[in-house]
Protein backbone atom coordinates (compact mmCIF):
# COMPACT_ATOMS: atom_id res chain seq x y z
CA UNK A 1 0.00 0.00 0.00
CA UNK A 2 2.84 2.57 1.11
CA UNK A 3 4.73 1.33 -2.34
CA UNK A 4 1.28 2.44 -4.08
CA UNK A 5 1.21 5.52 -2.22
CA UNK A 6 4.92 6.52 -3.12
CA UNK A 7 4.16 5.89 -7.04
CA UNK A 8 1.33 7.86 -7.00
CA UNK A 9 2.71 10.46 -5.18
CA UNK A 10 6.17 10.48 -7.60
CA UNK A 11 3.74 10.37 -10.78
CA UNK A 12 1.66 13.57 -9.78
CA UNK A 13 5.24 15.81 -8.60
CA UNK A 14 6.27 14.58 -11.57
CA UNK A 15 3.47 15.67 -13.81
CA UNK A 16 3.05 19.36 -11.89
CA UNK A 17 6.98 19.91 -12.24
CA UNK A 18 6.74 18.99 -15.73
CA UNK A 19 3.81 21.74 -16.49
CA UNK A 20 5.42 24.12 -14.23
CA UNK A 21 8.35 24.37 -16.35
CA UNK A 22 6.94 23.44 -19.48
CA UNK A 23 6.37 27.27 -21.04
CA UNK A 24 10.19 27.88 -20.31
CA UNK A 25 10.89 24.43 -21.60
CA UNK A 26 9.01 25.23 -24.31
CA UNK A 27 10.74 28.74 -25.15
CA UNK A 28 13.76 26.42 -24.97
CA UNK A 29 12.95 23.98 -27.41
CA UNK A 30 12.34 26.91 -30.19
CA UNK A 31 15.41 28.60 -28.90
CA UNK A 32 17.25 25.20 -29.95
CA UNK A 33 15.60 25.59 -33.46
CA UNK A 34 16.48 28.60 -34.49
CA UNK A 35 19.94 29.46 -35.82
CA UNK A 36 21.92 32.42 -34.51
CA UNK A 37 22.52 34.51 -37.36
CA UNK A 38 25.35 36.52 -36.60
CA UNK A 39 27.14 33.76 -35.02
CA UNK A 40 29.32 30.59 -36.26
CA UNK A 41 26.54 27.56 -36.73
CA UNK A 42 25.30 27.95 -32.90
CA UNK A 43 21.53 28.14 -32.27
CA UNK A 44 19.89 31.04 -30.08
CA UNK A 45 19.92 28.78 -27.00
CA UNK A 46 23.89 28.90 -27.51
CA UNK A 47 24.40 32.42 -28.31
CA UNK A 48 24.86 35.53 -26.07
CA UNK A 49 25.28 37.84 -28.48
CA UNK A 50 22.46 40.92 -29.06
CA UNK A 51 20.58 39.70 -31.93
CA UNK A 52 20.10 35.94 -29.71
CA UNK A 53 19.18 37.75 -26.57
CA UNK A 54 16.42 40.07 -28.74
CA UNK A 55 15.22 37.51 -30.49
CA UNK A 56 15.06 34.99 -26.69
CA UNK A 57 13.26 38.10 -26.06
CA UNK A 58 10.49 38.07 -28.24
CA UNK A 59 9.92 34.56 -28.40
CA UNK A 60 9.42 34.59 -24.93
CA UNK A 61 6.60 37.53 -25.77
CA UNK A 62 5.34 35.84 -27.85
CA UNK A 63 5.15 32.76 -26.24
CA UNK A 64 3.66 34.91 -23.37
CA UNK A 65 0.54 36.49 -26.13
CA UNK A 66 -0.36 32.61 -26.43
CA UNK A 67 1.53 31.85 -30.00
CA UNK A 68 1.99 28.39 -31.00
CA UNK A 69 5.55 27.05 -31.90
CA UNK A 70 4.32 26.82 -35.29
CA UNK A 71 3.12 30.47 -35.45
CA UNK A 72 6.61 31.45 -34.13
CA UNK A 73 8.55 30.03 -36.29
CA UNK A 74 6.39 31.15 -39.25
CA UNK A 75 6.51 34.47 -38.00
CA UNK A 76 10.39 34.36 -37.60
CA UNK A 77 10.79 32.64 -41.11
CA UNK A 78 8.59 35.43 -42.61
CA UNK A 79 11.08 38.02 -41.85
CA UNK A 80 14.50 35.89 -41.97
CA UNK A 81 13.87 33.41 -44.42
CA UNK A 82 13.81 29.80 -43.42
CA UNK A 83 17.46 29.94 -43.06
CA UNK A 84 16.70 31.03 -39.67
CA UNK A 85 14.98 27.53 -39.06
CA UNK A 86 17.37 24.75 -38.41
CA UNK A 87 14.54 22.12 -39.07
CA UNK A 88 13.86 23.06 -42.78
CA UNK A 89 9.91 23.44 -43.10
CA UNK A 90 7.95 20.94 -45.45
CA UNK A 91 8.30 22.47 -48.50
CA UNK A 92 8.42 21.83 -52.00
CA UNK A 93 11.84 22.50 -52.44
CA UNK A 94 12.80 20.64 -49.79
CA UNK A 95 11.28 16.99 -50.38
CA UNK A 96 14.25 15.89 -51.59
CA UNK A 97 15.77 16.93 -48.00
CA UNK A 98 13.05 15.15 -46.04
CA UNK A 99 12.49 11.98 -48.38
CA UNK A 100 15.89 11.54 -49.69
CA UNK A 101 17.05 9.39 -46.20
CA UNK A 102 13.56 7.39 -46.61
CA UNK A 103 14.42 6.66 -50.17
CA UNK A 104 18.12 5.37 -49.02
CA UNK A 105 16.82 3.39 -46.23
CA UNK A 106 14.46 1.58 -49.00
CA UNK A 107 17.26 0.89 -51.40
CA UNK A 108 19.40 -0.19 -48.93
CA UNK A 109 17.04 -2.45 -47.81
CA UNK A 110 16.32 -4.04 -51.38
CA UNK A 111 19.93 -4.37 -51.85
CA UNK A 112 19.95 -6.47 -48.30
CA UNK A 113 17.27 -8.47 -49.24
CA UNK A 114 19.03 -9.08 -53.15
CA UNK A 115 22.23 -9.84 -51.45
CA UNK A 116 20.43 -12.25 -48.52
CA UNK A 117 18.23 -13.77 -51.60
CA UNK A 118 21.38 -14.56 -53.65
CA UNK A 119 23.46 -16.26 -51.05
CA UNK A 120 20.63 -18.09 -49.58
CA UNK A 121 20.61 -20.50 -52.97
CA UNK A 122 24.17 -20.59 -52.69
CA UNK A 123 24.73 -22.13 -49.49
CA UNK A 124 22.05 -24.70 -50.23
CA UNK A 125 24.54 -26.05 -53.28
CA UNK B 1 20.63 -9.26 -60.15
CA UNK B 2 24.18 -7.86 -61.32
CA UNK B 3 21.92 -5.52 -63.77
CA UNK B 4 20.24 -3.94 -60.76
CA UNK B 5 22.98 -3.84 -58.53
CA UNK B 6 24.74 -1.64 -60.88
CA UNK B 7 22.10 0.60 -61.52
CA UNK B 8 21.71 0.98 -57.77
CA UNK B 9 25.37 1.90 -57.24
CA UNK B 10 25.44 3.95 -60.26
CA UNK B 11 22.21 6.02 -59.30
CA UNK B 12 23.41 5.78 -56.01
CA UNK B 13 26.28 7.45 -56.13
CA UNK B 14 24.95 10.31 -58.64
CA UNK B 15 22.81 11.18 -56.30
CA UNK B 16 25.58 11.65 -53.66
CA UNK B 17 27.25 13.17 -55.83
CA UNK B 18 24.22 15.29 -56.97
CA UNK B 19 23.73 16.29 -53.09
CA UNK B 20 27.05 17.60 -52.57
CA UNK B 21 27.37 19.70 -55.40
CA UNK B 22 23.69 21.56 -54.79
CA UNK B 23 25.08 21.58 -50.84
CA UNK B 24 28.55 23.19 -51.81
CA UNK B 25 26.18 25.59 -54.29
CA UNK B 26 23.81 26.63 -51.28
CA UNK B 27 25.10 29.89 -49.64
CA UNK B 28 25.94 29.08 -46.40
CA UNK B 29 25.51 32.82 -45.27
CA UNK B 30 22.42 35.03 -44.49
CA UNK B 31 21.13 36.24 -47.38
CA UNK B 32 17.78 38.74 -47.67
CA UNK B 33 17.04 38.02 -51.50
CA UNK B 34 14.01 35.94 -49.97
CA UNK B 35 12.60 39.14 -48.32
CA UNK B 36 12.03 41.15 -51.40
CA UNK B 37 8.88 41.47 -53.25
CA UNK B 38 7.19 40.59 -49.90
CA UNK B 39 5.53 43.77 -47.83
CA UNK B 40 6.75 45.02 -44.54
CA UNK B 41 4.59 44.49 -41.37
CA UNK B 42 2.28 47.28 -40.58
CA UNK B 43 4.80 48.02 -37.16
CA UNK B 44 4.25 50.92 -34.86
CA UNK B 45 7.26 52.70 -33.86
CA UNK B 46 7.41 55.59 -31.28
CA UNK B 47 9.01 58.83 -32.04
CA UNK B 48 12.84 59.92 -31.00
CA UNK B 49 12.03 63.47 -30.13
CA UNK B 50 8.12 63.67 -29.77
CA UNK B 51 5.65 61.62 -26.99
CA UNK B 52 3.57 59.85 -30.18
CA UNK B 53 4.01 56.85 -32.82
CA UNK B 54 3.82 56.16 -35.84
CA UNK B 55 2.74 53.50 -38.49
CA UNK B 56 4.69 51.94 -40.86
CA UNK B 57 1.28 51.99 -42.92
CA UNK B 58 1.54 55.97 -43.20
CA UNK B 59 4.65 55.12 -45.32
CA UNK B 60 1.90 54.34 -48.27
CA UNK B 61 2.43 58.23 -48.32
CA UNK B 62 5.37 58.32 -49.96
CA UNK B 63 6.66 57.28 -53.59
CA UNK B 64 9.19 55.59 -52.12
CA UNK B 65 11.06 55.15 -48.25
CA UNK B 66 14.27 54.28 -47.23
CA UNK B 67 13.96 52.99 -44.02
CA UNK B 68 17.11 53.29 -42.01
CA UNK B 69 18.18 51.51 -38.84
CA UNK B 70 20.97 53.33 -36.85
CA UNK B 71 22.98 54.17 -34.19
CA UNK B 72 25.04 56.78 -32.36
CA UNK B 73 27.49 54.40 -31.22
CA UNK B 74 27.59 52.46 -34.19
CA UNK B 75 30.81 53.01 -36.39
CA UNK B 76 29.38 51.83 -39.80
CA UNK B 77 26.21 54.22 -39.75
CA UNK B 78 29.22 57.53 -39.79
CA UNK B 79 30.45 55.93 -43.07
CA UNK B 80 27.06 55.41 -44.22
CA UNK B 81 25.57 59.22 -43.34
CA UNK B 82 26.78 61.58 -45.80
CA UNK B 83 24.94 58.97 -48.30
CA UNK B 84 21.89 58.92 -46.78
CA UNK B 85 22.13 63.30 -47.09
CA UNK B 86 22.54 62.67 -51.07
CA UNK B 87 19.32 60.69 -50.95
CA UNK B 88 17.36 62.81 -48.42
CA UNK B 89 18.28 65.49 -51.41
CA UNK B 90 15.34 63.70 -53.63
CA UNK B 91 12.01 64.53 -53.22
CA UNK B 92 11.13 60.92 -54.72
CA UNK B 93 11.97 59.33 -51.93
CA UNK B 94 11.58 59.41 -48.03
CA UNK B 95 13.77 57.79 -45.09
CA UNK B 96 12.37 57.16 -41.74
CA UNK B 97 15.35 56.80 -39.49
CA UNK B 98 14.71 54.17 -36.68
CA UNK B 99 17.34 54.86 -33.75
CA UNK B 100 18.24 51.74 -32.35
CA UNK B 101 19.16 51.24 -28.85
CA UNK B 102 20.35 54.16 -28.34
CA UNK B 103 20.48 56.83 -26.23
CA UNK B 104 18.23 60.40 -27.26
CA UNK B 105 20.85 62.66 -26.33
CA UNK B 106 23.34 61.05 -28.38
CA UNK B 107 21.25 60.33 -31.27
CA UNK B 108 20.43 64.12 -31.86
CA UNK B 109 24.03 65.16 -30.93
CA UNK B 110 24.76 62.66 -33.64
CA UNK B 111 21.95 64.51 -36.07
CA UNK B 112 23.45 67.89 -35.31
CA UNK B 113 26.87 67.08 -36.24
CA UNK B 114 26.47 65.12 -39.19
CA UNK B 115 23.11 66.51 -40.91
CA UNK B 116 19.63 65.21 -40.62
CA UNK B 117 18.85 63.02 -43.89
CA UNK B 118 15.25 61.77 -42.03
CA UNK B 119 11.73 63.08 -42.84
CA UNK B 120 11.02 61.22 -39.23
CA UNK B 121 12.70 59.78 -37.05
CA UNK B 122 11.24 57.13 -34.76
CA UNK B 123 12.93 54.34 -32.09
CA UNK B 124 13.63 51.09 -30.89
CA UNK B 125 15.00 51.21 -27.57
CA UNK B 126 14.83 47.77 -27.07
CA UNK B 127 15.38 46.53 -30.45
CA UNK B 128 12.43 44.07 -30.52
CA UNK B 129 10.42 45.85 -33.26
CA UNK B 130 13.37 45.63 -35.64
CA UNK B 131 12.97 42.21 -35.74
CA UNK B 132 9.52 42.63 -37.10
CA UNK B 133 11.53 44.12 -39.98
CA UNK B 134 13.94 41.52 -40.24
CA UNK B 135 16.77 43.00 -38.98
CA UNK B 136 19.28 41.39 -37.36
CA UNK B 137 22.33 44.28 -36.68
CA UNK B 138 22.79 47.67 -37.63
CA UNK B 139 23.03 49.29 -40.21
CA UNK B 140 20.41 48.27 -42.02
CA UNK B 141 18.55 49.52 -44.67
CA UNK B 142 15.28 48.67 -46.33
CA UNK B 143 13.97 50.09 -49.82
CA UNK B 144 9.85 49.78 -50.11
CA UNK B 145 7.58 51.44 -52.60
CA UNK B 146 4.23 52.56 -52.06
CA UNK B 147 3.19 49.93 -51.19
CA UNK B 148 5.23 48.65 -48.43
CA UNK B 149 6.54 45.88 -50.59
CA UNK B 150 10.60 45.80 -50.46
CA UNK B 151 12.39 46.29 -53.48
CA UNK B 152 15.80 45.90 -51.55
CA UNK B 153 17.30 45.19 -48.52
CA UNK B 154 20.71 46.00 -47.82
CA UNK B 155 22.51 45.02 -44.63
CA UNK B 156 25.68 46.82 -43.22
CA UNK B 157 26.22 50.25 -44.64
CA UNK B 158 24.84 51.70 -48.26
CA UNK B 159 27.95 53.18 -50.52
CA UNK B 160 28.15 55.05 -53.53
CA UNK B 161 26.83 51.93 -55.35
CA UNK B 162 23.73 51.56 -53.80
CA UNK B 163 22.48 55.03 -53.78
CA UNK B 164 23.12 54.34 -57.76
CA UNK B 165 20.66 51.64 -57.84
CA UNK B 166 18.34 53.45 -55.12
CA UNK B 167 18.56 55.98 -58.00
CA UNK B 168 17.57 54.19 -60.32
CA UNK B 169 14.67 52.06 -58.83
CA UNK B 170 13.20 55.08 -57.85
CA UNK B 171 13.49 56.39 -61.54
CA UNK B 172 15.67 59.69 -60.46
Amino acid sequence: MKNYFKIITSIIFLILSSNCFSDENLNYKIYKNLRCLVCQGQTIADSNSDFAMTIKSVVDDKVKDGMKENEIYNFLADKYGDWILYKPPFKLKNYILWFLPYILFFLGGILLLLIFLKKTPLSKK
Amino acid sequence: MRKFLFFLTFFGTLSIIIVFYLGLKTEKIYSTKDLIGKPISEVNLDLLNTDGSFNTSELKNNNFTLINFWASWCGPCRKEHKYLIELSKNDNIKILGVNFKDNKLKANKFLNKLGNPYFLIAKDDSGKKSIDFGVYGIPESILIDKNLVIIQKYIGPINKKDVKYIFNAIGS
